[in-house]
């Protein structure tokens, strides 16, 4: 027997008798502005909101606060005057000079300012993490309370690779110090985006 | 009502007068109290250390001494929370499960049957309250740190009730005083320090007294105390709660 | 427990002979265990969601057969490549040929204590291939050549000036530098110039999705990421009983998991590894080593629902005071303790009884996994399956006899005082392991018994 069969049939042997799967949780906390929790939770963890309510907007802020950046890349068509053209489709590790990315996120979550983004948004998946710097690009309107509602708008889609992004890549591995920018970006700006 | 007084053998042989101070305790409450006085020890620190298989002998003389009684009351929520888990007999498994049903440690007894709202007693001292752990988090005595639940607890309960007495607040007021059983011994190191650490949380924030519900971690606390030529002093909580000060 | 040369009373007594040093070790983890206090109670529902989390987990044990099943065929689907290992040997030989066939002789690992248990690490040097494990926490403790003394903070047991001293002869930094800010940025230099240049990528894997196929690893560093989508070969390695059974169901083991371990709302990133990216080869090995035969434990089973987030150790105030190492095992502290002797019960005895019972793991626990319970079982199996230490059994078993006598109890008793020397606190084969440096409590001049008899003639 190989161990594929072994290890299946010892588990039908040992697992216990049926249960069942609970109810969902009701009622998970809810906040009454979730935009405002989410900037407060952003903060806390190492990251900056920008509220804005057009991309002219984002281009400006990009041009004052990233002037001395050399290698801004974006997978949004919308940021083309201030973004690198042609960028895409390299070799991965071509991207480890990358100053800043700049991507959209489908939604993000107020209790823990997570962002979901998915394999098309990033370009290639290694962009959000080798970049020095991350900024993303959030609807106000896409930002939800908590993580039930989250997986409620991830469903079923299918995806290659997804993934959450709550604040800047940390550590505290060094006697409990928190350390911005362990191995992936160093900070996170959040544009929250009211087109109205 | 008549209750069946258990008294864990090293409170017996070393801490009679909280033994006493429980059953004049009772008796002031109005409750009929009698000692069995063929008692020996509940078997816990036997199956703590692994050994529960060795405990019947012990387990048949419990039923024995307490099967009469209408409830089963002891200073010590440790041994309680041992027979109420682990109490049982091949023969008479019905007197057993009776037996786990009505035992109860003394401050959960006042405050759950006798429904406990006032006391005489007078105890003007600073009193530090140490959670023992199997009463904590065992019996339900008190509310525990680490759960999102609302704070409650039985023995601080009845010590407000005793005048003047003042409560010292802990930095962490429910953490293990480190006796455990032969844990005290096998793990002699981190046994003391634990012992140090909870003793000076209490001496820093003031505490004249170290008060618990279970006699076990006293002594472990006492025997700490006395080696540093300490000044503060461990008394069992039935000793305070009886306590006439004038 | 005589287990050799390295129990875990005789190693937490080496930690504590610099008590300054388990003191700042007990508070670095108790501000954790704080952090995580903090995190509970922004939650109303934590109780809950930990009530949740426990039943979807139940649910997985009792149907883990066909979860398996599902999830491997989703995967293959999927374009990952499934394989099963029963034992250590046989993953670590998984991953080996794999990197065979592929020419590759370094790789990249991100944090995975199914390796640490599975010892993958020694197994591949041995073979000539160089593993850089690329957690800062674990690089650190590779560097050292020690183990990581916690599941999720491995270098815990370190300061700082140590690692300042570590990477002065590793990487470089000055003599003297310990700034964690400083040495951090070191290692994300050093650490960049691996990612950029390993072909393989290794990661652990959190959660597995019957459902879906996919499997999710959570980093705050980045460093799974930064190793898997870079490297031309992603192998993840998983207990088989991390699977759960819908995409859903991570909604509320993603709530509960950060802010167990840390304190912090959620990882900073938790990826979702449903397909290999193009040209990419991705491998998934399920391992059982001893897992099936903890399932079949009805008394133990249920420490499969560990999601290694370390509340338990962060809380226990035995492992805040003897250390990571001091375990002997891949997993220390609590759910270690219950865990450790389903693999070896002779080599582990000890571990279960390296704890007061105080029952703080259990309630912090995310998945409630009963642990203070479990290691109270573990030591009626140990000393029943003959590992107890002979001497501790002999004085056992007077103890009974002495105790369901009362005519012999009495007497000892009197004749001075029988629980003197024969209480808990006196049995054992340590000489006077109370008195070293606790005093003795006074004897009264007449036991509670004998005042009864003479006040209480009823």
């Amino acid at each position: 027997m190989n161990s594929r069969a072994e290890i299946l049939s010892r588990i039908k042997e040992n697992q216990p008798e049926l249960t069942s799967l609970p109810a969902e949780l009701t009622a998970p906390l809810q906040y009454a502005d979730p935009v405002a929790m989410f900037s407060t939770v952003l903060g806390n963890i190492g990251g900056t909101t920008v509220p804005v309510s057009s991309y002219e907007e984002i281009q400006d802020h990009i041009k004052t606060h990233f002037a001395d950046q050399k290698r801004i890349v974006s997978t949004l068509p919308e940021l083309s005057q201030v973004t690198e053209a042609g960028w895409e489709g390299q070799d991965p590790h071509s991207y480890e000079d990358i100053d800043i990315a700049v991507i959209r996120a489908h939604f993000g979550v107020a209790e823990n300012a997570a962002l979901w983004v998915t394999e098309e948004l990033m370009q290639q998946r290694v962009i959000p993490f080798i970049c020095q710097q991350l900024a993303v690009v959030v609807q106000r309107k896409d930002i939800y309370s908590n993580m039930h509602e989250a997986y409620g708008q991830v469903a079923d889609s299918v995806y290659g690779f997804g993934t959450f992004i709550a604040g800047p890549s940390k550590t505290a591995d060094i006697e409990q110090s928190l350390v911005l920018g362990a191995h992936g970006p160093k900070n996170m700006t959040v544009f929250i985006m009211d087109l109205n | 009502m008549h209750v069946g007084l258990f008294i864990p053998c090293y409170i017996d042989q070393f801490y009679p007068n909280a033994a006493i101070a429980t059953l004049k305790l009772l008796q002031k409450l109005g409750v009929k109290v009698s000692y069995p006085i063929h008692q020996t020890c509940c078997g816990q620190p036997m199956a703590n250390s692994g050994f529960e298989h060795l405990t019947t002998g012990c387990n048949d003389l419990f039923i024995k001494n307490f099967a009469e009684f209408d409830y089963i009351v002891s200073p010590s929520g440790s041994c309680v929370l041992h027979v109420k888990e682990h109490l049982h007999s091949q023969e008479e498994e019905e007197k057993a499960v009776n037996v786990r049903k009505k035992v109860y440690e003394l401050t959960e007894f006042l405050t759950d049957v006798l429904k406990v709202d006032k006391l005489s007693a007078r105890f003007p001292h600073k009193v530090g309250v140490h959670q023992s752990c199997h009463g904590q988090r065992g019996l339900k005595m008190s509310q525990m740190t680490e759960l999102v639940a609302a704070p409650f607890s039985k023995p601080m309960q009845l010590l407000q009730m005793v005048q003047d007495l003042e409560l010292v607040e802990l930095s962490r007021p429910d953490e293990c005083c480190g006796f455990g059983g032969t844990f005290c011994v096998a793990e002699e190191a981190i046994s003391v320090k634990m012992g140090k650490d909870r003793v000076a949380d209490h001496v820093n924030h003031g505490a004249q007294y170290i008060t618990a519900a279970d006699m076990s971690c006293l002594m472990h606390m006492e025997g700490i105390l006395r080696r540093q030529n300490s000044q503060v002093k461990v008394l069992h909580i039935a000793e305070i709660l009886n306590a006439e000060e004038v | 427990m005589n287990t050799g040369t390295k129990d875990h009373a005789g190693l937490a007594d080496i930690f504590n002979e610099d008590e300054a040093r388990v003191d700042w070790h007990d508070e670095t983890l108790w501000f954790v265990r704080a952090k995580r206090d903090k995190a509970a109670h922004t939650l109303p529902e934590w109780e809950a969601l930990r009530e949740n989390a426990s039943k979807i987990k139940d649910n997985v044990l009792s149907n883990l057969h066909d979860y398996l099943l599902q999830f491997e065929a989703k995967a293959q689907q999927n374009g990952i490549t499934v394989h099963w290992a029963a034992d250590a040997e046989e993953h670590n030989q998984i991953v080996h040929s794999i990197l065979k066939a592929q020419g590759v002789s370094r790789i990249v690992k991100s944090k995975s204590m199914l390796t640490e248990e599975c010892h993958l690490n020694e197994h591949l040097q041995k073979s000539g291939i160089e593993v850089i494990d690329t957690d800062l926490g674990e690089r650190i403790v590779q560097l050292a050549e020690e183990p990581p003394s916690h599941i999720v903070l491995p270098c815990i047991h370190k300061k700082k000036e140590e690692i300042g001293e570590l990477f002065h002869e590793h990487l470089g930094t000055p003599k003297g530098e310990s700034d964690p800010q400083f040495l951090t940025a070191a290692a994300r230099v050093h650490l960049r110039e691996k990612f950029l240049t390993r072909k393989a990528a290794i990661t652990g894997v959190n959660f597995a999705i019957a459902e879906t196929g996919e499997f999710v690893v959570c980093t705050n560093e980045g460093n799974a990421d930064m190793g898997a989508h870079l490297a031309d070969v992603h192998i993840a390695c998983m207990g088989i009983e991390k699977i759960i059974p819908k995409r859903k169901h991570l909604s509320v083991f993603l709530r509960l998991l950060a802010r167990s371990a840390t304190g912090q709302p959620i990882t900073t990133y938790s990826s979702h590894f449903n397909k290999p990216r193009a040209g990419q080869e991705m491998h998934l090995i399920l391992v059982d080593n001893g897992r099936t035969r903890q399932l079949g434990r009805a008394d133990f089973r249920n420490s499969l629902k560990c999601i290694r987030c370390g509340a338990c150790m962060n809380t226990c105030p035995v492992y805040r005071r003897s250390g990571g190492h001091s375990y002997h095992t891949a997993i220390a502290g609590p759910i270690g303790s219950i865990l450790a002797p389903n693999l070896d019960m002779k080599e582990y005895a000890d571990l279960p009884f390296a704890s007061t019972l105080c029952g703080s793991c259990t309630n912090v626990c995310p998945v409630k996994i009963n642990i203070h319970e479990q290691l109270y079982k573990w030591r009626q199996v140990i000393v029943k399956e003959g590992y107890a230490d002979t001497k501790k059994a002999l004085a056992m078993k007077a103890m009974d006899f002495t105790l369901s006598s009362p005519f012999l109890y009495k007497t000892a008793g009197k004749a001075g005082r029988w629980v003197i020397k024969n209480a808990p606190f006196m049995v054992n084969n340590k000489l006077n392991a109370w008195y070293k440096q606790r005093d003795m409590p006074e004897p009264p001049k007449q036991s509670f018994s004998e005042w009864y008899k003479k006040n209480n003639n009823e």
